[in-house]
């Protein structure tokens, strides 16, 4: 799969989410002309492909802050059940 | 002298203030005090310094720099407090002073009144203002939470975080309760915010700092001002959920949001996965079907306007026969024009008139005029003369009236004047001359009396039947005494 563009890369789920919806509402008021509806929709696909993968990255991982005797801050899992 | 003999031991100084110490420092040895805080001092070496009173009595206290780090709470001067320790003596100063070894503040009310005071403090310096807050984040990456890593709050969050949406949680252990806890959750709070971005250990996009329900005295760590100063200053959005819903702690106005609990700091805290999931699949269904429909319109329009497009043999047959229409419509035309244009002449010619017809018809409007003017100096004649007789008519009558209106108007007016006349002879002097009275004047005719007698002086008297000259006599008469006539002039008496 294609890199994504850095400009939706470096966007958050919110607002990606929330361009993704205004690209939709653009496309479906049918206002928009053929080449710009199909470059919308191309964006639209990245966006939602980002959206997904922001939604993918759902481990739950918990580690637990421990102090070196200097200081230092380390973490290491925890395992709390 | 000689001193009576005495059995009672001599001490020395040292040796009873020792007996002292002993004595009080193993009958004192465990006590528990209840008192004021006054004079409270921390010296540069830890230790605290301060003596505990009460309405009768003051007791000096020591506490030192070990158990001070452990005392779970901060001393202030005015606290009512119950301090526990032992007594000692410090013989060099015959002073005696309390060792606290643990010390809590007496009573609900006045850890109430402190909360209230610190909060008013606080609130003053602006830490709890709603322009500091910073919004929480949609979706956090890392979480980081503050929180006793037994128990079931932090198990709490993490099943919730688990259910809504899982995230890389990092838990900062800390004691909740108790010695140090302020301390260390102060300390937690400035640690997350101390990891640098990108770091070995992610920094946290959210924090939490979480303790489950208990008295006030168990959540009072989150009611000190360490504490709530890491707070206000965390610049990492921080939730606080402290206790139960009821329970509300000092943390809960300095941080940007508070739960009720701890479950619900962590329904706060992230969306839920997969409603989002949800939600980009609607988005990308539509977004798919929009294209789609976009593009069948599209070729519908296309397809309907193809369909629309003319046959190109029939438009140049259809531009033929309009050719052949207008050629003929054409030729027919002017002659068409010609024949209408006959046409209205003689109609034009049918209309004109004679002279003679003209004429005629002008002195028939002649005639009717001539007749209407007679006709209406006629009836202004007859108009005026009305006019003229009727006033003629109010002029006679007018005249008739004149004459004897004259005359009685002349005997009114006679008649007015001979009264006047007799009113003025009833009230002349004449009249009453008449019935014997006299008028003396002097010479110039002016009306005389006694004092204006002087002999010899030109009198006349007036009598009804005429004026008689007289010369008024020499001195003056006695009254009551009449004069002798001298026999040539009448006397006046």
């Amino acid at each position: 799969m294609a890199e994504l563009p850095p400009d939706i890369a470096g966007l958050s789920f919110e607002d990606a989410l929330a361009q993704l919806d205004a690209i939709v509402r653009q496309l479906e008021s049918g206002g928009t002309r053929l080449d710009d509806a199909i470059g919308a929709y191309e964006r639209g696909t990245l966006l939602k492909r980002h959206c997904e993968a922001k939604l993918k990255e759902a481990q739950a991982k918990v580690d637990r802050i421990v102090l070196g005797p200097d200081g230092a801050v380390s973490a290491e899992p925890a395992d709390i059940s | 002298m000689t001193q009576p003999a005495t059995n009672v031991p001599e001490f020395s100084v040292g040796e009873l203030s020792n007996a002292l110490k002993r004595t009080v420092e193993d009958t004192f040895q465990f006590v528990r005090v209840r008192g004021e805080i006054s004079g409270f001092k921390r010296h540069s070496s830890g230790h605290l310094y301060f003596a505990l009173k009460d309405a009768e009595a003051v007791l000096d206290a020591v506490c030192w720099r070990g158990q001070a780090q452990r005392l779970g709470m901060s001393p202030e001067d005015g606290m009512e407090v119950v301090a526990t320790g032992r007594l000692t003596t410090y013989p060099g100063r015959s002073k005696y002073q309390m060792v606290v070894e643990r010390m809590e503040l007496a009573g609900q009310g006045a850890l109430l009144k402190l909360l209230e005071d610190r909060k008013r403090k606080l609130a003053a310096e602006g830490l709890f203002d709603a322009a500091r807050k910073r919004p929480i984040p949609f979706l956090p990456a890392v979480i980081g939470v503050v929180t006793s890593p037994t128990g079931a709050v932090i198990r709490d969050i993490l099943h919730r975080l688990a259910d809504r949406f899982p995230r890389r949680v990092l838990l900062w252990p800390v004691a909740v309760q108790g010695e140090g806890a302020a301390a260390q959750v102060a300390a937690a709070i400035a640690g997350f915010n101390a990891l640098e971005p990108g770091g070995a250990v992610p920094r946290p996009d959210l924090l939490i700092v979480a303790r489950g329900g208990g008295s006030v005295e168990d959540l009072w760590a989150f009611n000190e001002e360490v504490v709530v100063r890491a707070a206000a200053a965390s610049a990492i959005p921080l939730i606080s959920a402290v206790g139960h819903e009821t329970d509300t702690t000092l943390i809960d106005y300095a941080s940007d949001l508070r739960a009720p609990t701890p479950t619900a700091a962590a329904e706060k805290a992230v969306p839920v996965r997969a409603e989002l999931m949800a939600a980009v699949a609607d988005c990308g269904a539509r977004l798919a079907g929009a294209l789609l429909r976009g593009i069948e319109d599209r070729r519908a329009r296309v397809q309907h306007l193809a369909r629309a497009l003319p046959n190109p043999r029939r438009t140049i047959e259809e531009c033929a026969q309009r050719l052949d229409d207008r050629g003929e419509r054409l030729d027919n035309a002017l002659p068409a024009l010609l024949e209408r244009q006959a046409a209205r002449l003689e109609a034009s010619a049918a209309r004109l008139k004679h002279p003679r017809e003209v004429l005629s018809d002008a002195n028939h409007r002649l005639a009717a005029i001539a007749t209407r003017l007679d006709h209406a100096v006629k009836t202004a004649l007859a108009a005026e003369t009305g006019r003229i007789d009727k006033a003629r008519l109010r002029l006679d009558q007018a005249s008739g009236r004149l004459a004897p209106a004259m005359a009685r108007d002349l005997a009114d007016r006679a008649r007015i004047l001979d009264q006047a006349g007799k009113l003025l002879d009833s009230v002349s002097y004449r009249k009453v001359l008449e019935r014997g009275y006299a008028v003396v004047r002097d010479a110039a005719g002016a009306v005389v009396s006694a004092a204006d007698a002087q002999a010899g002086a030109a009198w006349a008297v007036e009598f009804k039947d005429g004026r008689v000259e007289v010369a008024v006599g020499a001195g003056h008469p006695k009254p009551g005494r009449p004069r002798k006539e001298d026999g040539r002039q009448g006397s006046l008496l």
